[in-house]
């Protein structure tokens, strides 16, 4: 046998080699992570404005739902004021994540991949051994049921068992029925997730968004806390909502933003490029006036 | 609007079109939720014996029986029964013959609402007569009935007016499970029983006590979980997205008929329209129309 310098056995250093090529050429998601904003900045960082329902694929049921929709609601009614964001708003939302694994000490393959994002401490397990969802009439949370599967260098996600919430913080509703899948994508130091939502209850065609990380080793992640409380007197039960047409609320972001109204109401066709079409030689106005330069949450230029 | 015959017939056929499997979910603590046929059965196990909520129906007893016996070899001491429809008390008589053992052979108290007993012994014309094995035998007409039982209080407490004129909802304290019948399903329009009793705003004060009892965990989740009359396992959020719906389409049908709007023009409104694809899916047992009379209807009496 020959023996290199090390005083290693050659054919031990071939298999030590070897075992040490990625499986699957799978990429490491752990670490600190901070979120940048520049996709969809408006809506994330100082909140979606009333009756925004641009780029969503909604259906009339979900238009109505929104339209209905009154912000006291997460005041008035205790039990909305600690809610989280759902597994597919939750990256999206303010906060940094941090990302960690669990590794099957016996052939050293990441059996789970877990999440933690600053807003309402939420944590996600992903798991990555292969094990089925849960049936049908399991219970469903804020963050789900997640499996994960390697794609190449992709991790995709599927996610269900979900609770009932929202796709924009507006009232724009997401149902328990829906689907979340999502790619992650390392570059470097950035991180890209596309998500997928599927929605049979309010949504005609999926919703695909994206947004992006970067690696912070320094970042510490703080506490969140929540503790609901009755604020205002009000009545046994009572839920604040508009009844159908009374609203008033509805044209603020079309005249905010000088939009056509119609192109304010979601549904699918206003997704595509040839919806231009229908416009009539729309044209935006010369100034933006309100929140035009989102980078931070700080410098937003409110109206 | 639908009869006690109505709910017999649209569950049997369910059932014999597909074969029924009784799946068991554990929910926490002492309590077991088992699923499949008709209404949600609660099981509750510990040393003193087995306690159940809500029988299924009659065919099903045998299957109900060997999903409990995987739980438990003790005998069937207490039956709860939520209400008076038949895809939730018809396996008491199977079930409690079944469930007595030589050690126990003493039949299991059936507790319900007086109401229960009261719509079994005199049926609404055109029913089926319900045969005396069905009965409960521990009836209350005090507000709430409670017993220790397994290591754990159970309080059983009546809902008036709500799903039917006897709701019970039962809660284990120590297990921090609540089983609530047909007043809560979580994929489903409310069945509001106006025949035998029930009504919206009882149906939403009893949404409402439900939420009053149950306590969430860290960011409004679990805790206090909630076995609903029909589908999934749930906890407080679910109950209040569900309690937002009702209260929510109570006060557009109220609102159209401050209007002086009659049935056919409020049904004609679709003030259910933004719920009806959560709620009222292909082959549901209550259309959005009919929920839609059942309120209307309700504010109306």
């Amino acid at each position: 046998m020959i023996k290199l310098h090390t005083g290693i056995p050659s054919a031990l250093l071939v298999l030590l080699a070897v075992a040490a090529v990625p499986a699957l050429a799978q990429q490491d998601f752990s670490g600190e992570w901070a979120p940048l904003y520049h996709e969809d900045g408006p809506e994330r960082l100082p909140g979606p404005e009333l009756a925004d329902y641009t780029e969503l694929p909604i259906n009339d049921a979900a238009r109505l739902r929104a339209d209905s929709w009154d912000a006291d609601r997460i005041s008035v009614v205790e039990q909305y004021q600690c809610r989280p964001h759902g597994a597919d708003y939750s990256m999206r939302g303010l906060g940094n994540l941090r990302v960690w694994r669990d590794i099957d000490p016996v052939n050293q393959r990441t059996v789970a991949i877990h999440t933690h994002l600053l807003a309402w401490d939420s944590e996600r397990t992903i798991y990555m051994d292969g094990r089925a969802h849960p049936p049908d009439y399991a219970q469903h949370t804020w963050q789900g049921f997640s499996t994960g599967v390697w794609e190449g260098n992709m991790l995709s996600i599927t996610t269900t068992h979900l609770k009932e919430n929202y796709i924009r913080r507006n009232g724009v509703p997401r149902s328990d029925k829906a689907t979340l899948t999502e790619h992650w994508t390392r570059h470097g130091d950035y991180l890209t997730v596309t998500t997928v939502i599927e929605d049979p209850v309010f949504l005609t065609e999926p919703l695909v968004r994206s947004d992006n990380w970067y690696l912070d080793p320094g970042q510490h992640i703080g506490i969140f806390g929540c503790e609901y409380a009755a604020e205002l007197p009000k009545p046994e039960g009572e839920v604040p909502h508009h009844l159908p047409g009374t609203n008033p609320y509805l044209h603020e972001f079309a005249d905010y933003y000088g939009l056509p109204y119609e192109a304010t109401r979601g549904g699918a066709e206003t997704l595509y490029p040839e919806y231009r079409s229908k416009l009539n030689g729309y044209h935006p106005p010369d100034h933006c006036e309100r929140f035009c330069v989102c980078t931070t949450l700080f410098n937003c230029n409110l109206r | 609007m639908k009869t006690l015959l109505t709910i017999v017939a649209f569950a049997t056929a369910a059932c014999a079109q597909d074969p029924v499997d009784i799946q068991t979910l554990h929910v926490q603590g002492n309590v077991y939720m088992l699923v499949g046929g008709g209404g949600n059965v609660t099981v509750q196990i510990g040393n003193d014996g087995v306690l159940l909520v809500d029988t299924n129906f009659a065919q099903l007893a045998p299957k109900i029986m060997a999903a409990i016996r995987k739980l438990s070899s003790g005998p069937i001491r207490y039956v709860v029964l939520t209400h008076v429809h038949a895809d939730h008390t018809g396996g008491t008589e199977a079930l409690v013959k079944l469930g007595a053992t030589p050690a126990a052979p003493a039949p299991a108290l059936v507790v319900a609402h007086i109401n229960v007993l009261n719509r079994m012994v005199t049926p609404l014309p055109g029913d089926p007569p319900v045969s005396q094995p069905l009965w409960p035998n521990d009836t209350y007409s005090t507000p709430f009935k409670d017993f220790y039982f397994n290591n754990e209080a159970v309080i059983v407490t009546n809902l008036p007016a709500a799903h039917t004129d006897g709701d019970s909802i039962v809660f284990f304290r120590k297990s921090d499970v609540l089983s609530v019948g047909d007043v809560f399903e979580p994929d489903l329009y409310p069945f509001i029983d106006l025949a035998r009793g029930g009504s919206v705003q009882g149906l939403i004060d009893g949404l409402n006590h439900i939420l009053d009892i149950a306590v969430p965990a860290k960011y409004q989740e679990g805790g206090t979980l909630v076995i609903p009359g029909h589908g999934r396992l749930c906890d407080e959020a679910d109950v209040v997205e569900f309690r937002d719906m009702v209260t929510i389409i109570r006060d557009r049908v109220q609102d159209l008929i401050k209007q002086g709007k009659t049935l056919e023009q409020v049904k004609a409104a679709k003030p259910s329209r933004d719920y009806d694809t959560q709620y009222a899916t292909e082959g549901a047992f209550v259309t959005a129309d009919a929920f839609v009379e059942s309120i209307y209807r309700s504010l109306k009496k």
